[in-house]
């Protein structure tokens, strides 16, 4: 297992934070950071696209979209029941784990390249698609019966949210571009990406540091669910990647996606349609507890696992 | 100068509420609303403009006294219980009545 230094701009981040530094990336930055990152994930992956028949990718992409339903279904009953949160919470929190972690695929991204290990380069779309379903999934499971959930608004804050609309135009941009076409985008899209994603990683752990109080409210159980469920992500993406015959690269960016949980995008469309839930809890352990792990212990992990099951 | 008197609703709450408020307003009668990032603290925490999650905004709307009070009962209603919202009304005297 190697580790990828970029990681520690995170750790930097929250020591500035608890330090009570004055360290403050202005909101206008974060927000062309993040597109930066979206845009030039989603370019990179339109490259490599179109270096396969689109054909060749529906299967995986159908079976993707599955996982990403049913990891909330299956994080819903253990938080529910076992963990006896109420609906509202453990609907919320299921939404976070089936979504994905764009940071965290893009930090594996690089982890893989580092070793130089080759990835199927529509792992990109699945970036894409897994983001939605389980919002949708965790938004049914936390309002039961009772349809008072805004759909049509709903729908247009996730499908059509930044994040995805952002990759999709990536991917499409990219596709069309080629390898070729992208050579004139490329010492600014994708040269300066890592530097970037370190600033990125600098205020995420900003932000962290600032909801560490959160970590209290989450408690034992939570605590346990946010290092267990990504491993079961993981086993679960692990297992698909294998079952599809992707790549060892393929494979465990699937794991890492199955594993990550969503900061972005789930919080802010479970604000809106599950009020009642508590966001202490559900941005606590995905952000304060299973994105660090991830990216310090999971990623490394994920693909040594890949790997010894010859993936 | 001419100065009429309109009241100013003044609502401080998650940025994540931006469009609903400013739908909710505009269908109870008030002319337009304005909308600036806000940073602060209280009951539920650090509120950082920076981070989608955690930002706070401040809508802005100057209107009739009645649909003032429209608003803040709507609000009070839909929004009390579970997001993290500060409101007050206040008087203040403006010019162009009719654009309100």
């Amino acid at each position: 297992m190697t580790f990828d230094p970029v990681v520690l701009f995170f750790l930097l981040g929250i020591l500035a934070g608890v330090a009570r530094s004055d360290l403050k990336i202005p909101a206008s930055i974060y927000e062309a950071l993040s597109i930066y990152l979206l845009l030039a994930i989603g370019l990179k992956g339109g490259v490599e696209l179109a270096k396969h028949p689109l054909g060749s990718m529906v299967l995986p992409s159908l079976a993707v979209i599955g996982l990403g339903t049913a990891l909330p279904l299956l994080a819903f009953p253990i938080l529910h029941k076992v963990g006896r949160l109420s609906r509202a919470d453990a609907g919320s929190i299921a939404a976070h784990y089936g979504s994905v972690s764009v940071v965290t695929f893009a930090l594996g991204v690089s982890y893989l390249s580092r070793l130089n290990v080759p990835h199927e380069g529509y792992a990109t779309v699945f970036l894409a698609l897994m983001e939605a379903p389980a919002i949708v999934v965790g938004v049914f499971l936390a309002r039961g019966a009772e349809g008072s959930a805004r759909w049509a608004e709903l729908l247009r804050e996730v499908v059509l949210g930044k994040s995805v609309f952002l990759l999709l135009s990536g991917l499409l941009v990219g596709w069309i571009a080629g390898s070729d076409g992208i050579k004139p985008m490329a010492p600014f899209f994708f040269d300066p990406f890592k530097g970037v994603l370190a600033l990125f990683l600098l205020e995420m752990g900003l932000v962290t540091s600032a909801r560490l109080g959160d970590l209290k409210r989450v408690g034992p159980f939570l605590l346990g669910f946010a290092i267990t469920m990504p491993l079961v992500g993981a086993a679960a993406g692990t297992g698909l990647g294998m079952l599809l015959g992707l790549s060892l690269g393929g494979t465990t960016l699937l794991a890492i996606l199955a594993a990550s949980a969503s900061y972005i995008a789930a919080p802010a469309a479970m604000r809106l349609a599950v009020p009642e839930a508590n966001p202490a809890l559900s941005i606590g352990a995905s952000l304060g507890v299973t994105f660090p792990f991830n990216i310090f212990l999971g990623i490394p992990l994920y693909h040594w696992v890949a790997k010894s099951l010859g993936a | 100068m001419e100065f009429a008197r309109k009241k100013l609703v003044t609502i401080i709450c998650e940025a994540g509420l931006e469009a609903r408020i400013g739908d909710d307003v505009e269908r109870l009668g008030a002319h337009g609303y304005t909308v600036s990032d806000a940073r602060g603290r209280g009951a539920r925490g650090t509120r950082e403009a920076g981070w989608p999650a955690s930002g706070n905004i401040r809508v802005e709307v100057i209107c009739e006294e009645v649909v003032a009070q429209a608003i803040v009962e709507h609000l009070q209603a839909r929004y009390f219980d579970h997001y993290a919202m500060v409101l007050h009304v206040t008087d203040v005297e403006v010019l162009r009545p009719a654009k309100f």
